[in-house]
């Protein structure tokens, strides 16, 4: 950029600029209209003033406090057995040559691929039939078709990059694979179990169809349906502080852990697309 | 000796470590996919689901009532998420080579800047539904607001309620929420390219754009090509977006909500099913072409 003309530098920052603000002003919008009473709200300013109005209403009008703990229940639920299963099952998938190994691959990388609602109708007779309608159980069972294909695949790719030299010294010293994965892999694998733990929670707790359809009532509900049918007084009046208030909840904490984890989620979602 | 029988401990072990995975993603998707597509064979119903008869494939075709395959509203779906698949993977594909090529240079700031390209990743879909339905808002809205202000309209648009702007609406928001996720993955490329090409031609004097179009995009394309697939795929399923930003209109209406308001709204879970098979049958087709043709690596055997 050193050699560059004063115009191209000029020119350069402004798109610089322009794609910053592009991707901060929605989310600010947002934040500024969550501290709005209702009758603010309804002529345009883009200073916040401080007004905690609708994030006591989220809270009052709904069980929004119930719905937080449903998802992060479910979520936590969710890629714990995901990362159970998917470190074994990646270990072997990796580590492994055997027949019909690709095969395999290539069915939990279409499984990612599954449209959800291709499942929805099996899935819905499935938690009729184990009795968990309406229930978190039913919304973790559904959940897994998202985080479990996807966690093997990543864990699968972060896997092969290991050095052969690690697990061949401790065979020689007569450990079983188990301890190998528990004893070898592990130490050095725990940063890209942060990741993929982060990025399916992150899946998990932004799920909607499988929330939408296996719950009915308020209680069960997690935060991005709870969001989603928030309603007020009439169908044309929607509690749009409310909605803003509750948005900015849910989302805050999510912006924190990306930002923090950042370069490890960029390594985590190369990883996630297959490598051609 | 020894390391055939070692061999085959491991190659036991590894079916024991494989086995829980597998019986947990044939119950969580196996059986379930299974049973979508013996649903599209069946009149069954969401109140009574046990209840069903086999009708062949009547959801299908008939001479009746027609079936999906002669349902304009279905058609209508298969449209809309087509277009918005092409429409918006191509303006996110183009952001995102802008966005990547911005943030590969180096400039101060660049860290800030590269962390606030992550946030509309990081924000759920709903959420961003939601607040870009506020910000579209047809009385309220500040997208309107900033419009008529500048002199660009006249009148205020209801973006989301107006069947030649719907469309327009949630191709914007998708791409405002994939961009960064484009730009990542290609980002990630660029900085995989060698660095010995560039100084060869920059004391050959070579001009920026021969540059572009004759070393960096050719050497980039494999992750843009992967980058574009897992987008597209991606988009022939969408639901939330449209689902929350314009509910069950028919101007965005694609082929998942299409089938999710025939199995859940209108409780056919026979016709639904048969759309659900039918979305995943074209979905599968592309999965599978993508493979034959990129000739992905699956088993890591040329590593």
């Amino acid at each position: 950029m050193t050699h560059w003309s004063l115009p191209a530098k000029i020119g350069f920052y402004i798109l610089i600029l322009a794609i910053a603000l592009f991707a901060i002003f929605p989310f600010y919008y947002a934040i500024v209209s969550s501290f709005k009473s209702p009758s603010e709200l309804f002529e345009v300013s883009l200073i916040p003033s401080l007004n905690f109005e609708n994030y006591v209403a989220v809270f009052r009008e709904q069980p929004f406090a119930r719905n937080i703990l449903n998802s992060v229940i479910v979520a936590v639920v969710v890629v714990t057995i995901s990362l159970g299963l998917g470190v074994t099952a990646a270990f072997a998938l990796a580590r492994v040559h055997f027949r019909g190994r690709g095969l395999l691959l290539l069915t939990i990388l279409s499984v990612s691929m599954f449209p959800q609602v291709a499942v929805l109708s099996g899935m819905f007779e499935l938690i009729r039939f184990l009795g968990v309608y309406n229930s978190l159980w039913g919304l973790m069972l559904a959940n897994l078709i998202l985080t479990l294909p996807f966690t093997v695949w990543v864990l699968t790719t972060f896997m092969r990059q290991l050095p052969k030299e690690l697990e061949e010294a401790a065979y020689v010293d007569g450990a079983t694979p188990l301890e190998v994965i528990f004893k070898v892999f592990m130490p050095v694998l725990w940063p890209a179990l942060v990741t993929t733990g982060l990025l399916a929670f992150i899946a998990a707790w932004n799920e909607f169809l499988f929330a939408l359809t296996f719950t009915l009532s308020n209680e069960m509900r997690t935060v991005p349906v709870a969001i989603a049918l928030i309603t007020g007084g009439s169908q044309y009046e929607l509690p749009w502080g409310n909605i803003m208030a509750a948005s900015v909840i849910v989302t805050v904490p999510l912006i924190i852990l990306v930002l923090v984890f950042q370069r490890k989620i960029i390594g985590g979602l190369t990883a996630g697309a297959v490598k051609g | 000796m020894k390391g055939s029988e070692l061999t085959r401990a491991r190659l036991r072990s590894a079916f024991l470590f494989l086995l829980p995975m597998m019986v947990v993603l044939a119950l969580v998707a196996g059986w379930p996919l299974g049973r979508t597509i013996f649903f599209s064979f069946t009149n069954a119903n969401l109140s009574e689901i046990e209840n069903f008869e086999f009708i062949g494939l009547a959801n299908f075709y008939n001479s009746e009532w027609g079936g999906l395959l002669s349902d304009p509203a279905w058609w209508n779906a298969v449209w809309n998420t087509v277009w918005f698949t092409v429409v918006s993977v191509s303006l996110e594909t183009v952001l995102g080579l802008i966005v990547a090529l911005a943030l590969n240079m180096s400039f101060p700031g660049r860290g800030i800047v590269r962390a606030a390209v992550l946030i509309p990743w990081a924000i759920p879909t709903i959420v961003s539904a939601k607040m870009w339905g506020w910000m579209l808002h047809d009385q309220f809205g500040v997208l309107n607001y900033m419009l008529m202000g500048v002199g660009i309209i006249s009148e205020p648009i209801a973006w989301t309620a107006n069947p030649d702007t719907a469309m327009l609406a949630v191709i914007m928001v998708d791409v405002w929420k994939t961009t960064p996720f484009m730009a990542l993955l290609i980002l990630a490329g660029l900085q995989m390219l060698p660095s010995d090409c560039y100084e060869a031609a920059r004391v050959d004097g070579v001009p920026a754009w021969q540059v572009f179009f004759k070393l960096t995009l050719p050497l980039v394309y494999p992750a843009i090509a992967v980058a574009v697939i897992f987008r597209a795929l991606d988009s022939l399923r969408i639901f939330d977006l449209i689902y929350v930003l314009t509910s069950n209109s028919e101007d965005t209406m694609s082929m998942s909500v299409y089938a999710r308001q025939q199995l859940v709204d209108f409780q056919d879970v026979g016709y639904g099913s048969a759309a659900a098979t039918m979305l995943f049958l074209i979905i599968a087709v592309l999965t599978i072409a993508y493979i034959m043709i990129g000739r992905v690596d699956l088993a890591g055997d040329k590593r």
